[in-house]
């Protein structure tokens, strides 16, 4: 029996999904810049895609740009603003969180390291939270660009970005979020959200790995980090990915059409898992926000245990999990993530992040509660 | 019902065609991989490059088995890299990987193999175990007597040895190529190498000079009447028995004796005063639980690769045990191990003082 808990790493793609591409493969291939009828076929699927998307996110079709994925997103919208801005002379001031993914933290700390960019990281509390207040307060003259996620991937707090975005909206800074994880699960109104970009990832959704979504506020400073052709409105060269475009668009309508019942049913899955795992496990924690969290977040610290040895007992008993960030798995370092919300090292080296998805059962949480207590306990006996 | 191994792999043609033969057996395979320690900044540790992770997780999906990559980095670097260091402090020459195969993987790994319900963990070692009509353990020799790996495996115990699994011991090494070839493998055979794991592509003596400045000072070289002869360039640089490289100029050959750590001071003399026929070994263990009675006939070899010599064993208390050689030895070593042997069998060893 196998149990996939690690939809916050990826997802199967959803059959509705491959369904919609298919003809893109070698029925309408056209390169959507020509002319002909094939290119026209692919250009009208490219600008569906586009409007569907824009309906979703509450924009016009012109300020979504398709990109490969949501690091890239993410590094469009953050090189591109930060690159803009100062080349306009606006200062080099960039605003961000301690719990930010890679894709924006590294890209954050390389502008700052190689490029002479600054940037003030605002605190979180034990839960992952952001006080949009400190946002505020560290607002200088030369402020050029806030970067908040959405929510966390790791354990799957979600953040106050609306009110994050009233407060950069009235300073008219820009502001950007990366909503790869919340993308399947909370609103994406970019006018309720007052966000200025918001970068979306396909493979966390039900669509394919390989192609994400951009969104820019019309009137955003952005020089395009990537040079090449006009496509995606200037912003992204290169072919349009037509199949993948038509893919992510169906499986964000899907996932935002379905979302309010999917929560309701995941969040009761998480929360009898996380009842579960406190009430059963001795010296066990759980991670995040216990109600501002993802509906499909269900992380924990468990003392005295590292975290790769319950996955590979997990994995072995035909459980799949992982311990945060699938991108950072392997280092011995504890999650960045954890440790700046002031968890002890020590705890938060046996982190365990289980994320539910649309196939789970709850057959599965009870497997995963029948067995998770005999796994820490072998785990602590077998530990250093 | 299926007994399940883990196997301890390094992406090596040895432990691929180990966990083949186990998959072929019959056994339910799972390959684990350690990550140990080496210099920051500097190269991977050899067994556990990012291209021998590759080739070991490419064995393992051929052979249709889980694979894990686990770090022992922190107990590697705290059990077998100190315990290297600490040694050349000391002023003897310690082999690190005795201390790895107790400590680290018929210990630690093996505990963790076990915690997964493992029945047995199996190496890619050449040695066999055997058991007899009284189902006692017994360690011998591996076949193939180039490739013989007992030595490294001498302080195994009983306990552990009901739980490992040695596929290797009957092969040669060509019959492992041999298999790994017939079997498709992904394998790439790496060039053996002498060096230690840890020490990336660096040298042991530059090693030191960053880990244990205080071994590496330079003092006199001394002959047994206290005269000095020239200037050593730190005790840890030199080996007993050594006669090249001593920078000292005299009418006779002059050999490397001893090691005075506490004048650090390096003392050396003629041929004839260097040879022993005689040592003292210390944390002995026998594989049988228990000392063999005195004067007991073994052939013991006193480095890994050491011709074997006949001696005689006597235990003493407090996991001791004096040797007498038949033939004088050149280059008994304070921190190299002896082990001993009666035919093929491996009784035990211990660590020369």
């Amino acid at each position: 029996m196998d149990i996939y808990l690690d939809h916050a790493a990826s997802t199967p793609v959803d059959p509705r999904v491959i369904e919609v591409m298919m003809p893109y493969f070698n029925q309408i291939y056209g390169n959507a810049s020509g002319l002909h009828r094939q290119a026209r076929a692919s250009a009208r699927a490219l600008d569906q895609a586009r409007q569907t998307v824009a309906d979703i996110l509450n924009c016009t079709p012109g300020e979504i740009v398709f990109t490969a994925c949501g690091t890239e997103s993410d590094n469009i919208a953050i090189r591109g603003v930060a690159w803009a801005q100062k080349l306009a002379g606006k200062g080099n001031h960039i605003i961000t969180t301690p719990i930010e993914h890679h894709a924006v933290g590294h890209t954050i700390d390389q502008l700052c390291d190689r490029f002479g960019f600054e940037q003030t990281v605002v605190p979180v509390d034990r839960y992952g939270l952001v006080d949009p207040a400190d946002v505020a307060a560290a607002i200088r003259p030369d402020t050029i660009l806030i970067s908040v996620m959405y929510a966390n991937n790791e354990v799957g707090t979600v953040l106050p970005i609306a009110e994050i975005g009233a407060l950069a909206r009235e300073r008219g800074i820009p502001f950007h979020t990366d909503a790869v994880q919340a993308a399947g699960y909370e609103p994406l109104d970019v006018q309720a959200l007052q966000v200025d970009l918001l970068a979306v990832s396909g493979h966390k959704i039900y669509a394919p790995k390989g192609v994400g979504i951009l969104y820019v506020r019309r009137g955003t400073p952005l020089l395009p980090p990537l040079t090449g052709g006009s496509h995606e409105n200037n912003r992204r060269p290169g072919t349009e990915n037509v199949p993948y475009i038509v893919g992510i668009a169906r499986a964000l309508e899907l996932v935002q059409a379905e979302r309010e019942e999917e929560n309701r049913r995941l969040a009761a899955l998480r929360d009898r898992l996380i009842r579960g795992v406190l009430e059963t496990i001795p010296d066990s924690q759980l991670t995040g926000h216990p109600t501002r969290r993802l509906p499909n977040n269900a992380s924990f610290v468990f003392a005295h245990c590292e975290a790769d040895a319950i996955l590979m007992h997990l994995d072995i008993a035909g459980i799949q999990a992982a311990s945060g960030s699938a991108c950072t798995t392997g280092m011995p370092e504890p999650s960045h993530v954890l440790t700046a919300m002031g968890l002890p090292h020590e705890l938060a080296l046996g982190a365990l992040r289980l994320s539910l998805g649309r196939q789970n059962t709850e057959a599965d949480i009870d497997r995963v509660l029948e067995i998770l207590p005999d796994i820490i306990q072998k785990v602590r006996a077998a530990g250093p | 019902m299926t007994q399940r191994v883990v196997v301890a792999m390094s992406g090596g043609v040895d432990s691929s065609v180990a966990a083949a033969l186990l998959v072929e057996q019959g056994y339910e395979v799972i390959g684990l991989m350690l990550r140990l320690w080496a210099e920051p900044g500097g190269a991977a540790n050899r067994c556990c490059t990012p291209d021998a992770v590759v080739d070991a997780r490419r064995v393992a999906a051929a052979l249709g088995i889980p694979f894990y990559v686990r770090d022992y980095k922190q107990v590697f670097k705290e059990t077998v890299v100190d315990f290297f260091i600490d040694g050349y402090a000391r002023g003897i020459t310690p082999n690190p990987c005795i201390i790895c195969n107790r400590d680290i993987r018929f210990d630690r790994l093996l505990k963790e193999a076990l915690s997964l319900g493992a029945d047995f963990m199996a190496t890619g070692h050449y040695a066999r175990i055997r058991q007899d009509r009284q189902g006692r353990y017994h360690l011998l020799k591996g076949l193939d007597a180039g490739k013989d790996q007992s030595y490294v495996l001498y302080t195994m115990t009983q306990e552990r040895l009901a739980k490992i699994l040695l596929p290797l011991g009957d092969y040669t090494k060509s019959d492992i190529r041999r298999i790994a070839a017939e079997k498709n493998l992904p394998v790439f055979n790496r060039p053996d190498s002498q060096d230690l794991c840890f020490l990336g592509n660096g040298d042991y003596r530059e090693f030191l000079r960053r880990h244990a400045a205080q071994v590496v000072q330079p003092g006199p070289i001394v002959n047994r009447a206290g005269e000095t002869l020239g200037q050593h360039q730190g005790l840890a640089f030199y080996t007993i028995g050594q006669r090249k490289g001593l920078g000292v100029t005299a009418p006779v050959p002059l050999y490397v004796l001893e090691k005075d750590v506490a004048a650090n001071r390096l003392i050396v003399g003629t041929k004839e005063e260097l040879g022993r026929d005689e040592l003292t070994v210390q944390a002995v263990s026998y594989i049988a639980g228990a000392p063999p009675p005195p004067q007991t006939a073994v052939t013991v070899k006193i480095r890994y690769k050491a011709r074997p010599i006949e001696a005689v064993l006597t235990p003493l208390p407090g996991a001791r045990a004096h040797l007498r050689l038949d033939t004088p030895a050149r280059d008994i070593t304070p921190g190299q191990s002896a082990v001993f042997y009666q035919g093929e069998e491996l009784l035990g060893g211990g660590i020369i003082e």
